[in-house]
């Protein structure tokens, strides 16, 4: 079964003609060619597919396109204002927080998600929300570093926020 | 230059060059591409852990509308393997399939759906065979062979080597101990899954764009399989999402996307599933260890004999190297005058095993550093005490002919035990709290190539341009580890310009110069020698020009930032592009290439080609465990870390290297493990092969110790795997220290480690651990003398005693 | 990539809706679908492949939270986990099941994922939850295309495990859940929703649709959900203790109720265990024998993580230490 769906991403109005049974990470890859959302499992065990709907970080993965007609979606596309980095784009680059960079769209999503909403987290408060997303290259801790910096720095104003 | 007048290196600057990239979603990955008209490649599997294939039967199949091609074994006869001895492997299996997930066919169509729906119509008839799937059960059924090119049921490999007299040896020790021990296999897991795109085009240029960690290899291998010659094909490795060993080898998926876009002369993609990656595997050798040491009463070791029986899986890969690596390496940390090693690698039917992180090194260096722990709480000495006098010295030969030069084992050692308080620690926590240390070392690079050869390991081409920006052109493939960077900080450094006016072409045989590829820890000391190289022509020819214009000696000129200056006249400098523009018009178009090859160092003996190294990093960790003494629960709560870096190029890289090695041993030795149920891997999902999160990853302390290698670029040395390797036995050693239970078998599960609390409530031997070894015969080994001299000379740099 | 095999997805507006659609179809063609966390895994893997899939993710009617502990709660079965563990009244009156929530999973599926569908997850067996194409290779089983359990090959049942978090709680805290279906509403307690059975796991129709969950009002009591998982993210329970006590001002327990989950195909509530709670002080011995009694109907078989022995010492052991810390007790220092 094809069909229209209507998609809000990154503030843009799309519309896809596809099958319904396609998954939104299919569909942000395959036909919006926004392949910064990247995938490693399609199972839901690994948080790599990471995008914001409604500001939440929920896995593409296993989420239907018509299922989220209306909402709004954020990929890391939609992240950097212009060509501006976002603080946590900018101190995942500095710190060496993205090695491969394949977790990395999910990761500054979700961290993206947390510091919307709790803008001073504690690092304990980051390892809890960014339990979701796995990492093998860096064993966090320059992730930590990264979110701490970003933080830091959004509570400065001395960088750009989203 | 004294270190203090880098203006890039050693800095903490920016960590990456292609941060920017990687933030914004904008790099490109191998399964990212998507060019038009592609199709979409899937390969069929061996439900078989072992079978004869009587039929394969593609017709429906490829009548499938959608379907292009449909290919088997038969397409691709030609044999290949990593390693120019034992080609054991086919792209996709002839006549026979020896592990559950063993490519035996290969289609491509126009969407993956279809292409799916076309593996359900391939028939295939097997004849299963009895599944051989443990190193005992390899040995125990020499008749039911899953090779038969190796001489001897299924033994793949067996060494036996000795050097010095080792039982001279064991007669000098004042106490004599044996321990064994199992390391379990486990997989790399990488976030990215196996990625390539083939693209054949009507001028029969054969493209391959592969998420690989060694272009060059894979270079090779499609040309003989494919026999096509190798100058028609072009290997470009993508960024790889993470490869910690596991993309190292030619794969069954790049042959056939190839294959398949020359049958259908439109591009192919086969980017494999999450399952599929843990069948390509290639990762940690499940590893048996037996181990016999003779001391004297200060600890110091008279002599070594080390075993290990490795479960190779179904094909040879890398094996003969991991063989020899799980004997290399014991003596580069601690002095052993005398040594013997014997190892043996077995097939079984389980997809084949391969270098990850370590190779063949962090199951033995588990066995020796938790072995000394025992010998040390026997003689009555601390960890410390036991290996403090005893480390291997710099610029030193150690018996097994490995060149040691730059070595700061001991301010790595001193480092951690005092940042930790070890001594305050160990032995005098409450029940359930303990302390662990152990040491290790690693190679920068092998110092020889997988193939015979004597051209270089690592190529740069620089090419300048009149703006004042600078291309790289390097064969070097970035896997994460920063090696884009390295290449740029080099360059730029050198040239004494912005980072950002470097570009980068890398990993591209049919651009590139060659760089052996991303596996031995061989980039930055490599790559980075050969861009110093070339960068440092290009400056002389600068240098010359501008030293023409101003009149003055070429030797008074340095270039930083943007700029070329006279150190007689600060009044006088020149934006870099202007001396660009001026050396240009001197001496036509500017470019200049430096290649690094290392230094002989093999060749006394066969199997010397594997552990020599231009450079050994060293590392000494500290872990401190919590053990809760109910559920055997087991919490790393922090881990002290002291690595010799040689001289750290970016401290954000290299801590980060670091960190993410403590990070994967973590996963070794408390949760990982690879193992199978019915000849079938028990769960090949993220899910189930449990990966830690951001909540089981304790707070490291990394110390950075610089020993400045006179060998390596800048002094550096290697970052990315030697860290690993202490933290396993730190971490066995610790819970040992918090609950009195030895675990000489990895991982350190709950359910082991409460077992172990159980026998010692119940007073017996509280230790979990492998009974003993199988009875096997090694034959005699060969006899090696220890080194004349047990002293180094340097061509350019100082000789000194050990 | 893998990819959902092709379906209908039929989007209701009302639950009644719904509920007629779901009837439309014979049992396994049409499958109601929510946060999509439990069924589109198991669609990928095809544990299922329906033709429709009927979307409850939009109904207004599932999407409510109302009540505290004074006069209970009731939660639409819409409502996704986050919003469960994070809701104040929860957190407030029902602590243990904001606890139970907000560990399911990860943070991406707890924003995604139901504590309707929490409740209603299917069974799971590490024979089942694998790829078509894994399980053709050991010959398929019993709960899925197959003919044998592998988990205990001589068995006639399927031994898949219940996997719920909030399952165990809402048990303990006797809560009820209402089921829409073609013959109208019915109200069951929670208990009687499930069936110890890894294929049959539960009492409801397909066609009916899990609504609401209402809890009792737990002014007083005192509740605890503990969780034993190799990872503190992304694991499903290995074993799940959920408690609520009610003490007397002399610390008699005067009603309690112990619930396992991860232990059986469904949850269990461990009777004896109580009752030997009831009336009596919490008292370390009192306390070991509870633990003890809750011990011995958990059969955890060897079909999840970990190994079935150490699963079933540490029902004791958790149990145990659930118990003290609810008495306000500190745990003896073992050995």
């Amino acid at each position: 079964m094809k069909t229209v769906v209507r998609l809000r991403v990154n503030g843009d109005e799309v519309e896809v003609w596809v099958p319904v049974h396609k998954t939104l990470l299919e569909v942000l890859r395959e036909d919006l060619q926004l392949t910064g959302t990247k995938h490693g499992c399609e199972l839901g065990e690994c948080g790599t597919c990471t995008v914001l709907l409604d500001g939440q970080p929920v896995l593409s993965c296993l989420v239907l396109p018509i299922e989220v007609q209306g909402q709004e979606i954020v990929t890391i596309e939609g992240v950097a204002a212009g060509s501006e980095l976002h603080a946590l784009q900018a101190a995942f680059a500095e710190l060496g927080a993205a090695q491969c960079g394949y977790c990395t769209p999910g990761m500054i999503l979700t961290a993206l998600a947390l510091l919307r909403t709790n803008p001073a987290p504690t690092r304990q408060e980051v390892k809890e929300a960014l339990a979701g997303n796995l990492c093998r290259c860096t064993g966090y801790l320059k992730i930590l570093d990264a979110v701490a910096r970003a933080a830091a720095s959004l509570k400065d104003g001395s960088s750009y926020g989203g | 230059m004294a270190a203090d007048d880098y203006t890039l290196i050693g800095r903490p600057i920016p960590a990456r060059v292609d941060g920017a990239g990687k933030v914004t979603g904008l790099t490109r990955y191998a399964d990212d591409l998507f060019p038009a008209r592609l199709l979409y490649g899937k390969l069929l599997r061996s439900p078989y852990p072992h079978a004869r294939i009587l039929r394969i039967d593609t017709c429906k199949a490829a009548a499938l509308p959608g379907v292009k091609a449909v290919i088997t074994g038969a397409d691709l006869p030609r044999p290949f393997s990593i390693m120019p001895v034992n080609q054991d492997e086919h792209a996709l299996a002839i006549d026979k399939v020896r592990y559950v997930g063993e490519p035996v066919a290969a289609v491509a169509a126009v969407d993956e759906e279809t292409a799916e729906a076309a593996l359900h119509l391939i028939e295939v008839a097997y004849e299963p065979l009895p599944p051989v799937m443990s190193i005992e059960e390899a040995l125990a059924q020499p008749d039911n062979r899953i090779h038969t090119y190796n001489r001897v049921g299924n033994v793949h490999r067996v060494v036996a080597l000795e050097f010095g007299d080792v039982e001279a040896g064991f007669a000098e020790a004042d106490y004599i101990r044996e321990d064994t021990f199992f390391f379990q296999g486990n997989t790399h897991l990488p976030m990215e899954q196996h990625a390539a795109v083939a693209h054949c085009t009507p001028d029969g240029q054969i493209t391959l764009w592969s998420a690989t960690q060694t272009p060059h290899y894979v270079h090779r291998a499609l040309a003989a399989v494919l026999d096509i010659p190798p100058s028609r094909i072009r290997v470009i490795a993508t960024p790889v999402g993470g490869g910690f060993g596991g993309k190292s080898d030619p794969f069954a998926h790049e042959f056939c996307a190839v294959k398949l876009s020359m049958l259908t002369g439109r591009p192919v993609k086969i980017c494999l599933t999450r399952e599929e990656v843990f069948y390509a595997h290639r990762g940690r050798h499940p590893v048996l260890m037996w181990i016999r040491t003779g001391v004297k009463r200060n600890g110091a070791i008279t002599a070594m004999h080390f075993k290990s029986f490795i479960d190779g899986g179904a094909y040879s890969s890398y094996g003969v190297a991991t063989t020899y690596y799980t004997g290399a390496l014991q003596t580069v940390t601690y002095r052993v005058p005398n040594y013997r090693f014997e190892g043996l690698r077995v097939f079984t039917n389980k997809p084949p095993c391969g270098p990850k992180r370590g190779h063949g090194t962090p199951q033995p260096r588990y066995a020796l550093e938790v072995h000394l722990d025992k010998i040390a709480e026997d003689l009555g000495l601390d960890p410390v005490q036991i290996r403090r006098p005893h480390l291997a010295k710099p610029f030193s030969m150690t018996v097994n002919h490995l060149r040691i030069t730059s070595c700061a084992l001991d301010e790595c050692l001193d480092a951690v035990v005092k940042r930790s308080e070890f001594l305050q620690k160990h032995r005098r926590l409450p029940f359930g709290k303990g302390v662990g240390l152990a040491c290790s070392a690693y190679l920068s690079g092998a110092g020889l190539p997988i193939y015979w050869n004597e051209m270089p390991h690592s190529g740069v081409t620089l090419q300048l341009d009149r703006s004042g920006s600078v291309c790289v052109f390097c064969g070097a493939v970035d896997i994460g580890q920063g090696s884009d960077s390295v290449l740029a900080f080099t360059v730029a450094e050198e040239l004494g310009i912005d980072p950002r006016d470097v570009r980068l072409v890398t990993a591209d045989t049919g651009i590139t110069p060659v760089d052996l590829g991303s596996y031995s820890s061989r980039v930055t000391f490599m790559a980075g020698n050969a861009a110093i190289v070339a960068a440092r022509q290009l400056r002389e020819r600068l240098f010359a020009a501008v030293a023409e214009h101003w009149g003055i000696p070429a030797r008074h000129l340095r270039a930083a930032q943007g700029r070329i200056f006279a150190v007689t006249d600060p009044s006088r400098s020149m934006p870099f592009a202007e001396a660009v523009q001026r050396a240009e018009a001197k001496f036509g178009t500017l470019s200049a290439s430096g290649s690094y090859t290392p230094p002989p160092l093999a060749g006394k003996y066969k199997g010397h080609g594997v552990g020599p190294s231009p450079a050994y990093s060293y590392t000494a960790a500290v872990a401190q465990v919590d053990v809760d003494p109910d559920t055997g629960w087991v919490t790393v709560e922090k881990v002290w870390i002291a690595h010799d870096i040689g001289k750290a190029l970016n401290p954000y890289l290299v801590e980060g290297q670091i960190e993410g090695s403590v990070y994967m041993a973590l996963g070794e030795v408390l949760m990982e493990e690879q193992v199978f149920r019915r000849g079938v891997h028990k769960f090949p999902s993220m899910l189930e092969y449990k990966s830690p999160t951001f909540l089981e990853m304790p707070e490291v302390e990394t110390i950075l110790i610089e020993s400045l290698d006179p060998e390596g670029p800048y002094g550096a040395k290697e970052a990315g795997q030697g860290p690993l390797l202490p933290v396993i036995p730190a971490v066995a050693n610790a819970v040992y220290d918090a609950i009195g239970v030895r675990l000489d078998e990895i991982p350190i599960t709950p359910e082991k480690v409460l077992k172990g609390l159980e026998l010692r409530a119940k007073g017996q031997v509280a230790r979990l651990g492998p009974r003993g070894i199988p009875a096997f015969a090694f034959p005699p080994p060969r006899c090696v003398e220890v080194p004349e001299e047990w002293l180094v000379h340097l061509p350019d740099a100082k000789t000194r005693r050990p | 990539m893998l990819r959902l095999p092709p379906f209908t997805y039929l989007q209701p507006r009302t639950l009644g809706e719904a509920v007629r659609l779901l009837a439309e179809q014979p049992p396994g063609e049409a499958m109601a679908v929510a946060g999509g966390t439990d069924l589109y895994p198991n669609m990928k893997r095809r544990q299922f492949e329906p033709k429709y899939l009927v979307g409850l993710r939009r109904l207004p009617e599932l999407r409510f939270l109302h009540g505290d502990a004074r006069q209970g709660l009731t939660i639409g079965a819409g409502m996704t986990l986050t919003e469960v563990s994070t809701h104040p009244q929860v957190r407030q009156g029902y602590p243990a099941l904001a606890t139970a929530a907000g560990l399911v999973s990860t943070p991406q599926l707890r924003n995604m994922g139901t504590i309707g569908g929490n409740l209603c997850l299917d069974t799971r067996c590490n024979y089942y939850n694998q790829t078509y194409w894994w399980r053709q290779a050991i010959g398929f089983c019993l709960k899925k295309d197959g003919d044998t359990c592998w988990v205990a090959p001589g068995s006639r049942r399927c031994w898949a495990v219940a996997s719920s978090d909030t399952a165990p709680v809402l048990l303990a805290l006797q809560a009820q859940v209402t089921l829409l279906g073609p013959q109208g509403e019915r109200t069951l307690p929670l208990a009687a929703l499930y069936r110890d059975d890894g294929i049959a796991y539960l009492n409801k129709g397909h066609a009916e649709i899990l609504t609401r969950i209402t809890v009792p009002p737990a002014e007083g009591l005192r509740m605890a959900y503990v969780k034993l998982r190799r990872r503190g993210a992304f694991d499903f329970p290995v074993l799940g203790v959920a408690v609520a006590l009610r003490l007397a001002d002399d610390g008699t327990c005067t009603e309690a109720r112990l619930a396992l989950g991860a232990v059986a195909s469904a949850p269990l509530l461990a009777t004896e265990a109580a009752a030997l709670l009831q009336g009596n002080r919490l008292t370390p011995e009192v306390i070991e024998a509870a633990a003890a009694a809750a011990f011995r109907p958990a059969r955890p078989l060897d079909n999840t993580d970990l190994t079935l022995a150490y699963r079933k010492k540490m029902v004791r052991v958790h149990v145990a230490r659930t118990l003290y810390q609810l008495a306000g007790l500190a745990a003896p220092a073992a050995l």
